[in-house]
């Protein structure tokens, strides 16, 4: 029988024992409680998996779940469990990118944040839920059918994150990590009620990230509020020399430095995503929680970011196109499915990719093939690339005046399963908010800020200086600490 | 009718690094199938690439030495397109801002010096090995990554035999500044042509093929000769040349057209997102030019002048690096270069060539080969003595005095034992004795040789000669 | 109209990937309608501006060239869908 969640605000600072359920707890909950000896690490594993085994069902969020070998892990790491999209490589693991042309694939090693968190003693507790090589914004092009929204079953979770983010947001997951190339971590955490992290492109490497679109892709992290995003920011980032587009600069202690007050921050407040015809309860929380960033010490002006209207059209050519090249090594030579019936080389790729790829995936390598082929590459392609340098000028302008600009996250609520399928472009237009922060490498945060009348999350969007996450985070922060959005839970 | 040929040639280099291009497995030829292969060589979902240092350093030193111009930003970009031994189905390559560009090599052709142009000189990375079998195909990707030099000229070449002496300068230099085994039996060299025709004096192109599987410098030569008299016979006879690839095939000795079912290649290149851009500090491309060696060109040509060798003689001197220092060493010690270059090219190189060793694995020291030419000089030794003492010495690697003395192979320059010899000589061979007197001069040739077999080689032939003749008056 | 149906059969046999009839009319449509959005790029002057590749500053990242081990050439082809010994194996390359 299917159950439907019911909210309920609790507060979260006593912790009976006997009654105690971990997994609703934080992360920094947690270590403080291992810390004491209250807990084993033990005691949280098995909280999540009992979880898992109740909630996913209706979720769908996590994937392939071998229950087994999670319980192994867990005696053998004596850290936090995590869960890990399903792009990140995890060696000998079921990656698979929710996509049929991986079907099988276990990649032979760790992806850089993988090794980091096991030097951490992380239990790596499975894969989690996403669009189709993330490609999407609901999770709905998955191969493994859509994760449902923990908040209302029958709507989407965001995407491409969203078994992340719903793992997160239903309990079923301490933390968790996703990527985010236009708005996948970001747009999922507002839609879920759950904070989501894209650090500045060169946080965090790539080595192990399969590939969408190069220059946009950062691993990002789902978390239940910001302190905990600081403590997995700090665990992932750094250099690696296996990325050459990974930068060499010291990891602050961000979870320190968040606890610093945000007097006389000065915070931009772009008109252009303030845009006519947009949900009004989404328009309201954000300006109620613009306000109460203004209570707290900042202070709020509203600034121009000119050419945002051109951000999603950048992407999806520019996006498009790298993925168009990254995917071709689906080809059935190697790895993952290769098509049965071909009359050689040529055929076998044709029809590899024919059966392998779902629509979305097809869409995408099209029109990234399109847009890079010759006579076509210079009005597109290159046209794309040269308005992207304005959409990062637009925003290393506005950061001379401003430490970060607020903007809602998404410019719907969560939507119903089903709802924007039949035409792309609708779905591509939810990401409007998150794209031009990719686009330019800068950081963003996502936190909740309030509910709809459906009891719908809404998210807040802090954008930041490249590599000056501290500063985002802060103002997320002492947001969280003067509001309780992020403490309300589900009963699920 | 007369035609012009107008040929540009494409070689790709596997550069002499110990790691691959962007990742670290090793580079060594030879090895287990798909033992040498990781996940950014295998191109396996998620793996990035990182440029090898050395293949950068060792590409620009080789631009440099053709004359290039570095560029001031360099890019990377992927190629893209489909074949089962490129295993991203790109080829991490170079368009738009290659390494260099307009360099130059001059070749000899026919005792004159031609320039020929360099378009670019860049650098990418190799695929992996295909084997064919009867239905299907195998595939060992140990080659994929290696370090590949792309080095393409002008349609400056007018010959088979330009194209063929394009390919030696070339190599002479890659060999010199030692960026390369250029082993074109192992791949580690490769080379493409691109060929057309014209009348005489027309100022457009004629319509040019790629020739593709030339094997061997020799194979360039013969295979460019067939297409141009293909190309010829088509044009004569009213048809029209097809722009396309054609195979070399070795053993018909023809070209043959591949017969693509392709559509063209659309490569859609596109900057490398996974590779940031890279620059030469001025300080630095001075710091590569310096381990820059003299190259074979000037070299030979400061040999004709310094030492007053020959062009032939010269040539030869420098065409081996190792020989060509061998030799200017040997000439700091005894300042006779023609006498060294003789020695060099005749005993010397026969005895490398049965023994097949270079100059270096000989183990010849510099100071018994001009030991032994010092002795021939003080009439110490004769030459012939000293054609076997020369094995002795490699073989031993004793000098050549402590070897003349342990064998008493001293020249016999006393003229009482020479005269001893010849007597003795012209007493067996009467026969000989009486052709000499009756006018067949050089009959005394065959006397010397036997005074020489008598005296076992010692004898100071001078000597011996003209004793023979006073005594044969 | 800014593509059409033969256009999407060559974009689509460029990235080899096998389309039915009705995914061609299908995606035809669609990325029709996704181009014309794309066109409003048209507006913005491009004349004097340069393409951003790369969002960072960055230049000259190197590594040294010295030989790390290889995979274990069973981790190598345990994901092969088909292989002769440590061979990879494809069908025949019909050119």
């Amino acid at each position: 029988m299917r159950r439907l969640p019911r909210l309920v605000a609790y507060a979260s600072t006593q912790v009976n024992k006997l009654t105690m359920e971990l997994n609703k707890l934080s992360a920094h909950e947690l270590i403080g409680l291992l810390n004491k000896g209250d807990i084993s690490h033990l005691d949280i594993c098995n909280s999540i998996i009992d979880s898992v085994d109740k909630k996913d069902k209706s979720l769908n969020a996590v994937v392939n779940f071998d229950r087994d070998k999670v319980l192994e892990r867990a005696k053998a790491q004596k850290g936090l469990p995590v869960f890990i999209k399903d792009n990140i490589c995890v060696k000998d693991e079921l990656t698979t990118c929710s996509s049929n042309i991986l079907k099988g694939f276990r990649p032979p090693y760790n992806a850089t944040v993988i090794e980091k968190l096991l030097k951490a003693n992380a239990v790596l507790m499975g894969k989690t839920n996403m669009d189709e090589f993330a490609f999407g914004s609901s999770t709905e092009t998955s191969c493994y059918g859509t994760t449902k929204n923990p908040w209302d079953l029958t709507r989407i979770p965001g995407g491409s994150s969203g078994g992340s983010a719903a793992c997160v947001a239903a309990d079923s997951a301490i933390w968790a990590l996703g990527s985010d190339t236009g708005g996948s971590v970001r747009q999922p955490a507002g839609l879920c009620g759950v904070v989501g992290l894209k650090p500045t492109y060169g946080r965090v490497s790539r080595y192990g990230l399969i590939a969408f679109a190069s220059s946009l892709d950062q691993i990002g992290t789902l978390t239940k509020d910001t302190e905990d995003a600081a403590i997995l920011l700090k665990m992932i980032s750094g250099h690696d020399p296996m990325d050459s587009t990974s930068v060499d600069r010291p990891v602050p202690d961000y979870a320190k430095l968040i606890k610093k007050d945000i007097k006389g921050l000065k915070l931009g407040i772009p008109k252009e995503y303030f845009i006519e015809g947009m949900d009004k309860e989404i328009k309201q929380s954000v300006l109620d929680a613009i306000k109460k960033l203004e209570s707290l010490g900042a202070v709020c002006e509203n600034i121009s970011l000119p050419h945002t209207e051109y951000a999603v059209a950048v992407y999806y050519l520019v996006a498009t196109a790298e993925a168009s090249s990254n995917l071709a090594r689906f080809d059935g030579v190697q790895y993952g499915l290769r098509a049965s019936q071909v009359k050689g080389v040529i055929d076998m790729h044709k029809k590899t990719r024919g059966e392998g790829f779902g629509d979305e995936a097809k869409r995408r390598i099209l029109l990234g093939t399109f847009a890079l082929s010759s006579g076509y590459y210079d009005a597109y392609y290159l046209r794309a690339l040269k308005v992207r340098t304005l959409i990062k000028k637009d925003f290393e302008d506005a950061f001379k005046k401003y430490d970060a600009i607020i903007t809602p996250t998404s410019p719907t609520p969560a939507f119903k399963i089903g709802e924007k399928t039949q035409d792309p472009l609708t779905m591509y237009l939810c990401d409007i908010f998150t794209i031009s922060a990719n686009l330019a490498g800068i950081p963003g945060v996502s936190v909740p800020c309030g509910f709809t009348k459906s009891n719908l999350p809404v998210g807040l969007q802090i954008l930041g200086k490249a590599f000056d996450e501290e500063t985002i985070l802060r103002i997320a922060y002492n947001y969280e600490q003067a509001t309780d959005w992020h403490k309300k839970r589900l009963i699920f | 009718m007369t035609y012009e040929t107008v040929i540009g040639l494409e070689v790709h280099l596997q550069l002499k690094t110990k790691s691959k291009v962007f990742c670290g497995c090793s580079t060594n030829f030879g090895a287990a199938p798909n033992a040498q292969v990781c996940p950014v060589c295998l191109g396996f979902p998620g793996s990035l690439p990182v440029l090898n240092r050395d293949a950068l350093h060792l590409a620009a030193k080789v631009a440099i030495a053709l004359n290039c111009k570095i560029a001031p930003k360099i890019r990377f970009d992927r190629k893209n397109y489909f074949y089962p031994d490129l295993p991203k189905a790109y080829q991490i390559s170079q368009l738009g801002n290659p390494l260099s560009h307009n360099g130059y090599l001059p070749i000899s052709i026919d005792g004159k010096e031609k320039i020929i142009n360099i378009t670019r000189v860049h650098l990418e990375e190799d695929t992996g090995k295909l084997f064919h079998e009867k239905d299907h195909s195998l595939i060992d990707f140990n080659r994929a990554g290696t370090p590949l030099l792309e080095i393409v000229s002008e349609p400056d070449m007018s010959s088979p035999g330009e194209a063929h002496a394009y390919l030696t300068a070339l190599k002479s230099i890659l060999e010199y500044i030692d960026v390369s085994d250029c082993n074109m039996e192992e791949g580690s060299l490769r080379c493409d042509a691109n060929i057309s025709i014209r009348k005489h004096g027309a100022k457009e192109l004629g319509t040019k093929t790629e020739i593709k599987n030339m094997n061997s410098f020799k194979a360039v030569k013969a295979a460019l000769q067939y297409e141009i008299d293909r190309q010829v016979e088509m044009l004569e006879s009213g048809q029209r040349i097809v722009q396309e690839t054609r195979l070399y095939d070795a053993e018909k000795d023809v070209t043959e057209s591949m017969r693509s079912k392709e559509e063209a290649h659309d490569y859609r290149y596109f900057p490398e997102p996974d590779l940031v851009p890279f620059d030469f500090e001025k300080k630095l491309l001075e710091e590569i030019k310096k381990h820059i060696p003299e190259l074979p060109e000037p070299r030979k040509n400061r040999f004709i002048k310094d030492y007053k060798l020959s062009d032939y003689d010269a040539a030869i001197m420098v065409s081996d690096k190792a020989l060509a220092d061998y030799f200017e060493k040997c000439v700091n010690a005894y300042n006779k270069p023609k006498i060294i270059a003789n020695w060099l090219m005749g005993d010397v190189s026969a005895y490398m060539k049965e023994q097949e060793l270079s100059i270096n694995e000989l183990g010849l020291k510099v100071e018994h080969l001009t030991g032994m030419l010092t002795m021939i000089d003080a009439a110490a030794i004769t030459g012939k003595i000293a054609k076997t003492l020369l094995i002795d010495i490699i073989k031993t690697g004793n000098s050549p005095e402590a070897l003349v003395k342990e064998k008493g192979l001293e020249q016999i320059s006393d003229t009482g034992e020479i005269e001893k010899a010849i007597d003795s000589v012209i007493l067996e061979n009467q026969k000989i004795v009486s052709d000499f007197k009756n006018g067949r001069d050089n009959a005394i040739m065959a006397l010397m040789g036997k005074v020489m077999a008598k005296t076992k080689g010692k004898a100071d032939p001078k000597k011996v000669n003209e004793i023979l003749r006073e005594k044969l008056r | 109209m800014s593509i059409n149906k033969d256009t999407v059969k060559y974009t689509a046999a460029l990235g080899r990937i096998e389309l039915s009839e009705k995914e061609i009319e299908h995606f035809t449509g669609q990325l029709d309608k996704i181009l014309d959005y794309v066109h409003k790029l048209k507006k913005v002057d491009v004349s004097k501006l340069e393409p951003t590749s790369h969002v960072l500053e960055m230049k000259n990242v190197y590594r040294e060239d010295k030989v790390k081990p290889s995979l274990p050439v069973d981790d190598v082809m345990k994901n092969a869908p088909a292989r002769e010994k440590n061979l990879f194996k494809v069908g025949k390359i019909i050119e």
